[in-house]
């Protein structure tokens, strides 16, 4: 049979023996008994401590740096220019000077010791206040740009882009990857032809932090906003975030020889990290080892290779290659190491009195800091008729942004859930009713969306308690209810998987990726015994090291859909092989056999069959080495997957005080593998949703420039008596196991805020536009109702 | 108030007689002390006062014998160094986390004398004299403690950066409340956070860790 009528497929229902099983995580122990070695446990011999200058300013240019006073003092082993006199500081806390010593208080004292003198710059931080009155932009085009432009139901908008193009030319290169991916996402065949001969401009350099973008207009938002018989107005919005991992960013740096680095680092991105240090410091890719077995947290915040990084490998050189660690303090981790860009948005939204959506009118901005806060898109998942939205980007100084499990939606979904539910409240519909009204908006998956709301209604006991909004009790403690829906992408990444079967029987596996605490390692073992028909203890798994065949880096929900697949392919040919092997002493043709409960068997009569064990020993000396990859044939994973999430809280009038009493999540990801693990990411993204709800924000000073809050004692995350009961509900089963493994990380972090919020707006009577629902925003919301109320 | 966290507050007296966060105090007015007259005068009483109640240890390294799960260790350590430090960078115990490295997440938690402390927040030459338990010690001859077990079998962790640190707290926590109430888990273990999110296992864990411990 050749490669391709392989049948690669997932095992039929009655066929899984672990797929889909409730099994402890594979490293569970190791971890609980406290000899998991992460990074920052990671102390070769002889280390040194890496620490760095950290600029006091947010905006500055480096004038001076004297480091003569710490260079004499004993201990210290390296000092290292990362950004020398005349470099211009984006954000405070960047690092400008790194130092190596022998233990780490000497690499205070010296960091101490170093005198930096600033050329300070005026800062701009405000990401909050609306803009207003930005001038049209007519500069060169954006590839969002374009995109914002382009409508698929309107032919109209394909004239209006490329006249635009013409008229206002691009700021970017039209290579022809580019020209693929646009073919390949449908752009129209005469926007792609006016980009090809489209003047490249040079963008107006401008001091303003504003950068509009283009209107998006779909269908006559106009029009329809005339025919809505209900109509409601509002703002929302969350602030910048950060991603607060427990385990800090940072490395250990050693050179081993003249050219050759190993780094033991923090990261979500084994298999692509060495070719980063190459570009830093032109040490060939293939000489770079990097190794990581654990990690505490990512949450989207590491897959670079970091100034730090680079600055402990220039220090572990200068000290004659000793290793030198550098982990970031805590608020050096706050301040820099990940933050999620902020959102807010003031929303028009109209219905019909049924409670049919008809138009939808957006004004949205925020900050990614000095870059690109990537413009969530508004409405989210519920595609309104006529649409007409436009965005602001606001480039501040308040640090780069990271991706953020799922980037842009939970903003996203904030706002447009948000807005959604007042409007449901000002028709005085169950919100759970209206979305279901309005279910065919969500396109293709409104089947799922709507089984979904009917099994959360349920766990939540959402027909009983849901109340209509005003009308939550008498006392000083209202209770209240909310819901949102939510999508992700999460095809598999790539993924390679080296599978080795021995004559002694065992199996081992080596693949470049990475477990995040996701239960990355736990799948792989589930999907590589299942298929093999063996115990997942008789397998070794290796991981975590560039050494072994790439897999991508662990984002965007791929890793599930990545590493099964390959794990799947590769099981499937070292099986193929191995019945190759041992078919004429069962007397069948190999395509006949089957592997399972530790056996090699005929098809349907079990009686003729091998142990595993004697299948292998037929090896003789030659063991079965193979290589599964992803993507590769058959059609083992798929993308797009819908969410469903309740809340129910309690409000406290008199303080303000908003309690969890539950949440239900109802999600969808496919085939799941690892019951367990996948119940986890769930609960996990909930309590990070309630922190993010009613906790979080990245509180910078107008005056300095710098973060007020970069401790855990006010940068504040959920505590185990913060967070309510919660449910989690996994679809599975006909119309989903068949679609294969689709990722879970990011999904479930969605709808969090929404719903939430939602039920706040519920309980209360009135909307707390902006995240974090701190006591004082119900209250001052509560005012402001009882004062709108009154005039 | 019997359900509130006994843990970080051991009742003993520091053989120093000077927490870190006095050490912090005290060399916070003295760096200010140039620009505030007034002050001098204070911080050198301050000064004066701690010096005699410790006899002065320090800057330089001074030895340090710690008591650590039932093994006297030694080392050379600056006064300055955290019980945190000295067990991670000294002993190689890398069980208990530096996170926040000051009082608030409960990932370095050892136990001092069978109670939890936060061991950021303990200096090491006030850790002589005292029994210091860690996480390695919790597991014998490759067996898990039930607790941990628990926490295994109800998936109390994810990236379990913070486990070890909730173990112990736990532990602790079992110690004094054998038969623990939700509500009094929700405030004992309150002094820990985790950033992915692990609490619904967590509560489950210590609900079969005292079933457990009560059928044993």
């Amino acid at each position: 049979m050749a490669d391709n009528e392989r049948d690669y497929s997932w095992p039929a229902p009655e066929k899984r023996s672990l797929i889909g099983k409730r099994l402890n995580r594979v490293d569970g122990p190791l971890k609980a008994a406290g000899k998991a070695k992460y990074t920052y446990d990671v102390h070769p011999p002889g280390m040194l401590f890496g620490k760095g200058v950290r600029s006091p300013y947010a905006h500055a240019k480096v004038a001076s740096i004297d480091t003569s006073a710490a260079e004499k003092m004993p201990g210290v082993k390296a000092i290292h220019i990362i950004q020398g006199p005349g470099s211009e500081i984006q954000w405070a806390g960047d690092y400008v000077v790194e130092v190596a010593a022998v233990d780490e208080p000497t690499a205070r004292d010296a960091v101490r010791a170093i005198k930096v003198e600033y050329q300070p710059l005026p800062h701009f931080l405000d990401d909050f206040t609306e803009p207003k009155n930005l001038p049209e932009d007519n500069g060169p085009l954006s590839p969002r740009d374009i995109f914002n432009m382009l409508d698929d139901d309107d032919p109209e908008s394909t004239k209006r882009a490329v006249s635009a193009i013409q008229q206002r030319g691009i700021k970017f290169q039209v290579t022809p990857q580019l020209v693929e991916r646009m073919k390949s996402n449908e752009v129209p065949e005469e926007v792609i032809k006016a980009l090809q001969s489209a003047p490249m401009k040079e963008e107006q350099k401008t001091d303003s932090p504003y950068q509009k973008e283009a209107e998006t207009v779909k269908g006559d938002p106009d029009a329809a906003f005339k025919q809505a018989e209900v109509i409601s107005e509002g703002v929302y919005g969350c602030p910048v975030i950060t991603h607060c991992c427990m385990e800090s960013h940072g490395s250990i740096a050693e050179w081993t020889d003249d050219n050759h680095l190993m780094v033991h680092i923090s990261t979500q991105n084994i298999s692509a990290s060495a070719p980063q240090y190459f570009q830093a410091l032109s040490i060939p890719a293939g000489n770079v080892h990097i190794h990581q077995d654990h990690i505490g947290g990512g949450f989207g915040s590491k897959f670079g290779v970091d100034r730090w990084d680079i600055a402990a490998a220039n220090a572990s050189k200068k000290a004659g290659g000793k290793p030198v660690r550098h982990m970031l303090e805590r608020d050096a981790e706050l301040e820099m190491a990940g933050s999620r860009p902020s959102f807010y948005g003031r929303v028009k939204v109209g219905a019909k009195k049924d409670g049919t959506l008809v138009a939808w009118e957006s004004h949205t901005w925020g900050t990614g800091g000095p870059g690109s806060a990537g413009a969530p898109q508004v409405p989210y998942v519920v595609n309104v008729p006529a649409i007409r939205r436009q965005y602001v980007n606001v480039r501040t100084h308040t640090g780069p942004a990271r991706a953020w499990r799922a980037p842009s939606h939970p903003q996203a979904c904030l706002i447009t859930m948000g807005a959604l539910e007042d409007l449901a409240a000002k028709l005085q519909m169950d919100p759970v009713d209206f979305l279901l009204k309005n279910i065919e908006l969500t396109g293709t998956r409104a089947n799922v969306y709507s089984e979904e709301l009917k099994i959360a209604s349920e766990l939540m006991g959402w027909k009983q308690k849901w109340r209509p909004r005003g009308q939550n009790g008498s006392g000083p403690v209202k209770r209240g209810l909310g819901v949102s829906i939510h999508t992700w992408g999460g095809r598999g990444h790539s993924s390679d998987c080296a599978l080795t079967l021995h004559p002694d029987s065992s199996v081992d596996i080596k693949m470049g990726t990475q477990d995040l605490g996701t239960g990355t390692r736990t799948a792989i073992l589930m999907v590589a015994a299942d298929s093999l028909g063996i115990p997942m203890e008789q397998i070794q798994l290796n991981i975590g090291d560039n050494q072994y065949p790439p897999s991508g880096p662990s984002g965007g929900s791929t890793t599930i859909g990545g590493v099964s697949a390959s794990t799947r392919r590769a099981s499937v040919d070292a099986l193929h092989a191995l019945f190759e092997k041992i078919a004429p002493a069962l007397g069948a043709q190999p395509g006949d056999l089957e592997a399972a409960n530790g056996k090699i068997q005929v098809k349907g009569n079990p009686a003729k069959s091998m142990s595993w064990k004697n299948a292998c020993a037929r090896l003789g000396a030659q063991p079965i080495q193979v290589v599964g990859k992803n993507p590769g044939p058959g059609n083992l994973i798929d993308s797009g997957v819908g969410g469903a999430m309740m809340a129910d809280v309690s409000v406290d009038t008199e303080t303000g005080i908003v309690k969890m009493n539950k949440m239900v999540c109802v999600q969808d990801c496919g085939l799941v593998i690892s019951m367990k693990t996948a119940e986890s990411q769930c609960y996990g993204a909930m309590i990070m949703g309630i922190a993010s709800t009613l906790y979080e924000e990245k509180i910078m000073d107008p005056q300095t420039g710098r973060m007020v809050n970069p401790t855990m004692d006010f940068y504040r995350l959920a505590g185990i008596g913060d967070v309510g009961d919660l449910v989690v509900h996994m679809m599975t089963g006909k119309g989903y196991d068949e679609r294969g493994p689709i990722g879970l990380g990011e999904p479930p972090t969605v709808s969090p805020m929404a719903s939430i919020s939602n039920a706040v707006a519920n309980a209360i009577g009135v909307r707390v536009p902006f995240m974090p629902i701190t006591p004082d925003r119900v209250l001052a919301a509560l005012n402001q109702g009882a004062n709108h109320a009154a005039g | 108030m019997d359900d509130l966290p006994e843990k970080k507050d051991p009742k003993r007296k520091p053989k120093s007689g000077m927490s870190r966060r006095n050490f912090l105090k005290i060399s916070g007015v003295s760096a200010v002390a140039p620009f505030a007259a007034p002050l001098i005068a204070a911080t050198s009483v301050l000064e004066v006062e701690a010096q005699a109640a410790t006899g002065m240890q320090g800057p330089g390294k001074v030895p340090v014998t710690l008591n650590v799960n039932g093994k006297n260790l030694n080392a050379q350590l600056e006064p300055r160094v955290t019980l945190l430090d000295a067990l991670r960078d000294q002993f190689e115990l890398t069980g208990a986390k530096r996170v926040c490295d000051r009082g608030t997440c409960g990932a370095c938690t050892v136990h001092l004398d069978g109670k939890a402390v936060y061991s950021c927040s303990v200096l090491a030459i006030d850790a002589q004299g005292h029994q210091i338990t860690t996480i390695e010690s919790l597991s014998q001859d490759g067996k898990l403690h039930p607790l941990q077990q628990a926490f295994v079998d109800n998936d109390a962790q994810q990236c379990g950066f913070c486990t070890p640190g909730f173990v112990m707290a736990c532990k602790a926590f079992l110690d004094h409340h054998p038969n623990p109430t939700m509500e009094q888990i929700k405030h004992g273990v309150s002094g820990n956070f985790c950033r992915c999110g692990t609490y619904a296992g967590i509560r489950a864990a210590l609900m079969q860790a005292a079933k457990t411990a009560k059928g044993a």
